[in-house]
């Protein structure tokens, strides 16, 4: 709708999504939707993330129609490091496995540990941020100390300890990552809750006689939510790349599996005379995490400019 | 007025391109200012500060400024480069903010801010500068000059902040003070002092000075010339002494709602708006006056 | 207020604000004791075996049993370690037989040598690149730094390494490889500060200074440029939230160049928000260290605790885990004492 402050306002149904004054709660959701969507669509960058993002998806599920698994794991060792051909797009690793098919089957391993890693941050990081938050006082004096301690450590060390000490593979790097990871979102959690903790609706919801635990769990998670997964978008980088690390330390995934890290490990030895064994696996990691990366920022972008 | 108007502002417009079209958040606007005081009073959103800022050359982008014609003295400043504004910025120019306590840089000393608009503008040196400095903190009743002169923004009150952002501001000489709001983050105390020792400035110096105030009365009890401003475009321009004479429904609404001390009243009226005080106005109409 | 009352008074301050420090310092430090504790002790299946291996006697097993106190419960197990941590004592390291705390003061400094170059290349590069990018927001510069600060979040530290070897050292020739210096200049200097580049300089010895130099700039340019990602990206973000400030439009109000008001005025109230974020990045360039000192063969801390870890010494991993904590909490605690000098609204209370 054209007001003689604006002029050139679009019409038809983008000017129904983008009606300043929408008629119904459910014009302002959609519209709400449409411009965030309009602002991340013109984020090229953003659009690019998203891209890698679904792709990776798309890759760990269809591995089997992308590649083939026999070629990924069988070892035929009269063809090994071999050049790129049409056979082997990437060429063949020092066991004469094929690179391309061993890294469309990795991409698993990777989604694997960073859905793991944020199944146990998640819960762990809001469990300790929501009653602190919430709760102030001593309890969240003893929570945020804690977390203040795990934070000053650096988290690829903590990481290679816990892994040292666990022993290799992947389910203890997902733990070690995890022990890791969780305190930032505690600290995210704590400080969204202490914006929200006298709020009128929580105070509402306190004189129904609501519990605490009532009250965090459907009133201040959702509301927390949309910071926490943002943050987490930017973190998957960060975890793709601890992940990586401890693999190529050899102290994640173990072969045969075709963990990227591993893989780029491996390769190393013949880096001088077949540099693609060491360096197309390592390009896997640098495309996955830059998709986080470039997927978590242009969401973070849009939250700062719906608050701001 | 027989001698040449320090600004001239002939259709001033500041235009925002954004998803659902451009906004206008100052169009049709036109005015002169000679050496007298003017007020702008409006309701925030209203334009003034982005006025004042236009004029000041200080809209970022993507706002654009448009003007038919913007001439501050014998320059016009429609036509100017940004290298060519920064001249003008503070030497014929200046402008005071709300609050001292934002608008002063929180670690530099406020000696060192205000020197540092006479070092730029005269290219002196460092001991000229900070000798105009003390006296232009004196000037502004400023009783310890080179105490305060080493001290940082968050030592100073408000009130005295508000006098060193003067003293900044007028070091150079300009001809035209603009002040945006200047007293409504102060206490009530030092607001009338900081009024005070601006007018006093503004009177010594010859100078023209721009108002710029959301209270009604301040405006009108200080200046000599009201321009009141509504949604982006002035729609009555009145002296201050016969602001009871006001024409512009929305002046009056304005006016009816203050209350008074001779009348007493159980309930103050609301402002009742009118879409129709949107429509553009004719842009001559802040030079009618 | 006169001015010797002044000073007592920021004395004061200053006393209480050290004695916070030191308090949650020290909170810090147990805890960081308490987490390589459980590492260590109790998360092993059986750490004696870890020491003697499977095939040890039953005498054997049990000697070293009693000698790790594993007889006693655990608080005074760990009231035991960290008594012995308070002496320095982090025991010995299985592969190479020394003290713990011997072996990492030789490998540090040349750790140190590495994130120290690192640092300068990042904080020299990444503060000037965020300014421009925060001045020139939405504009080419501004995607370019972003862009390239984001690529650099994303990169394996240790695939750039390697591409970097491959294109520099193999391919181009333009630096040395893997190692600190070539082997021929070995124990030419003597060891001073244990950084080869300032104990060379120290000797006098030119021709060895270049080489290590040369060893030198590849692994520090790689891990500079993950700080710099890092530096360059912050510095943009705490720039464009002074841009906003009203001390910047009275600043151009007064008719100063934007130039000055950037680099000036926005860029002194930045650098208070720096010094937190520069301490972090040298404790994140430490982490990197690890993986960089794998891929270069660099013999520091990282190379150490990535061998000890391969040799089952926890000892040492856990001693390495220690140093890294304790660099981390001076550092934050560094910052904290900078701080001030920076910003004077934490130098002086009205």
């Amino acid at each position: 709708m054209s007001t003689p402050l604006r002029v050139g306002a679009p019409t038809g149904w983008r000017g129904w999504l983008l009606d300043p004054a929408p008629a119904s709660r459910n014009q302002a959701r959609l519209g709400r939707w449409y411009r965030a969507w309009l602002a991340f669509h013109r984020n090229g960058l953003a659009m690019t993330g998203l891209v890698i993002v679904a792709a990776l998806v798309l890759a760990a599920i269809f591995a089997p129609l992308l590649a083939d698994r026999e070629l990924a794991f069988h070892q035929v060792l009269e063809d090994r490091l071999q050049d790129f051909s049409w056979l082997h797009p990437f060429g063949t690793d020092e066991l004469g496995r094929d690179i391309y098919a061993r890294v469309v089957f990795g991409s698993r391993i990777t989604l694997t540990i960073v859905g793991l890693v944020s199944i146990i941050v998640l819960p762990v990081g809001l469990g300790i941020g929501l009653p602190a938050g919430y709760f102030g006082g001593w309890i969240d004096s003893v929570l945020m100390r804690i977390t203040d301690i795990f934070l000053a450590f650096p988290r690829l060390v903590l990481a290679l300890a816990f892994a040292a000490a666990l022993g290799p593979g992947i389910e203890n790097a997902v733990i070690a990552i995890s022990l890791t990871a969780w305190p930032p979102y505690a600290r995210l959690a704590r400080a969204e809750t202490m914006t929200r903790r006298h709020a009128e609706f929580i105070e509402a919801a306190q004189l129904q006689g609501a519990s605490s635990f009532r009250i965090l769990l459907t009133q201040i998670v959702p509301l927390c939510l949309p910071s926490v997964i943002i943050r987490l978008t930017l973190d998957m980088a960060g975890i793709i790349l601890t992940a990586a690390g401890l693999g190529f330390l050899g102290l994640g995934a173990q072969p045969p599996l075709p963990e990227w890290g591993a893989m780029v490990s491996t390769g190393r030895a013949v880096l001088l005379d077949q540099w693609w064994v060491a360096t197309i696996p390592g390009t896997a990691i640098f495309i996955v995490s830059l998709g986080f990366n470039l997927l978590g920022d242009g969401l973070r972008d849009l939250s700062e400019a719906r608050s701001g | 007025m027989t001698e040449a108007p320090l600004l001239s502002v002939r259709n001033l417009r500041v235009v925002y391109p954004g998803d659902d079209g451009d906004f206008r958040a100052v169009r049709n606007v036109s005015f002169t200012l000679g050496r007298e005081r003017l007020g702008i009073v409006g309701e925030s959103g209203s334009g003034k500060s982005t006025t004042g800022r236009a004029i000041m050359g200080l809209i970022a982008s993507p706002g654009r400024v448009e003007a038919d014609h913007l001439q501050l003295g014998d320059t016009d400043l429609s036509t100017i480069t940004e290298a060519g504004f920064r001249k003008l910025r503070g030497k014929r120019i200046a402008m005071v903010l709300q609050d001292p306590k934002f608008s002063l840089d929180p670690v530099m000393s406020v000696g060192k801010q205000i020197a540092e608009t006479h070092r730029y503008h005269f290219r002196s040196s460092r001991k000229a500068a900070r000798q105009a400095a003390l006296e232009m903190l004196a000037a502004v009743h400023i009783r310890d000059p080179e105490r305060v002169y080493d001290q940082y923004p968050h030592q100073v009150s408000g009130g005295m902040g508000q006098r060193i952002m003067i003293a900044m501001m007028l070091i150079a000489g300009p001809d035209i003070l603009i002040a945006d709001e200047p007293t409504s983050a102060l206490d009530v105390s030092v607001q009338q002092q900081v009024l005070t020792i601006m007018d006093e400035m503004v009177k010594s110096r010859g100078m023209g000075l721009i108002l710029i105030s959301h209270n009604l009365h301040l405006v009108s009890s200080f200046c000599d010339r009201v321009l009141v401003m509504y949604a982006g475009q002035i729609v009555e321009v009145c002296d201050a002494g016969k602001l009871h004479e006001a024409q512009h429904p929305y002046t009056r609404g304005l006016l009816a709602a203050l209350p008074e001390l001779g009348h007493r009243r159980a309930e103050l009226p609301q402002l009742q708006r009118d879409p129709a005080w949107l429509i553009d106005l004719p842009a001559a109409v802040g030079t009618a006056a | 207020m006169t001015a010797p009352r002044g000073w007592v008074r920021q004395i004061a301050g200053l006393i209480r604000r050290i004695a916070g420090l030191l308090g949650s310092v020290s909170l810090t430090f147990l805890g960081l004791t308490c987490v390589t504790f459980v590492i260590g002790r109790v998360i092993p299946i059986d750490p004696v075996i870890a020491i003697v291996g499977e095939k040890a006697t039953r005498s054997t097993y049990e000697r070293v049993f009693k000698e790790l106190n594993l007889d006693r419960p655990i608080p005074e197990q760990y009231w035991i370690y960290l008594k012995k941590i308070l002496h320095g004592e982090f025991g010995t390291s299985l592969m190479t037989a020394h003290p713990v705390l011997s072996d990492l003061l030789r490998v540090f400094p040349a750790t140190l040598e590495l994130s120290v170059s690192a640092l300068i290349v990042g904080v020299c590069f990444g503060i000037p690149l965020g300014v421009v990018a925060a001045t020139h927001k939405g504009r080419w510069p501004d995607q370019i730094v972003r862009f390239g600060s984001l690529l650099g979040y994303s990169m394996p530290v240790f695939w750039l390494g390697l591409v970097g070897l491959l294109i520099f050292y193999a391919k181009l020739g333009w630096v040395e490889g893997p190692g600190r210096m070539d082997v021929s200049f070995d124990d030419i200097v003597p060891t001073v500060t244990g950084m080869i580049t300032v104990d060379s300089l120290l000797a006098g010895e030119d021709e060895v200074f270049w080489n290590a130099m040369s060893h030198l700039v590849l692994p520090a340019s790689i891990l500079g440029y993950l700080s710099l990602a890092y530096v360059a990206r912050m510095t943009r973000s705490f720039m464009l939230s002074q841009l906003r400030q009203e001390y910047v439009l009275a600043t151009l109000a007064k008719g100063l160049s934007p130039f000055r008001v950037v680099w000036i005025h926005a860029l002194g109230n930045v650098w208070v928000q720096l010094v937190t974020v520069i301490a972090l990045t040298f404790g994140s360039l430490l982490e990197g260290a690890v993986l960089t000192e794998t891929v270069f063969a660099w013999p520091g801390l990282g190379l150490y605790m990535k061998n000890s870890l391969f040799a089952a010494d926890l000892n040492a991993v856990i001693g390495g885990t220690m140093l890294i904590g304790v660099v981390y909490i001076v550092l934050n605690m560094l910052s904290d004492v900078i701080y001030p000098l920076v910003d004077p609204r934490a130098r002086t209370r009205k």
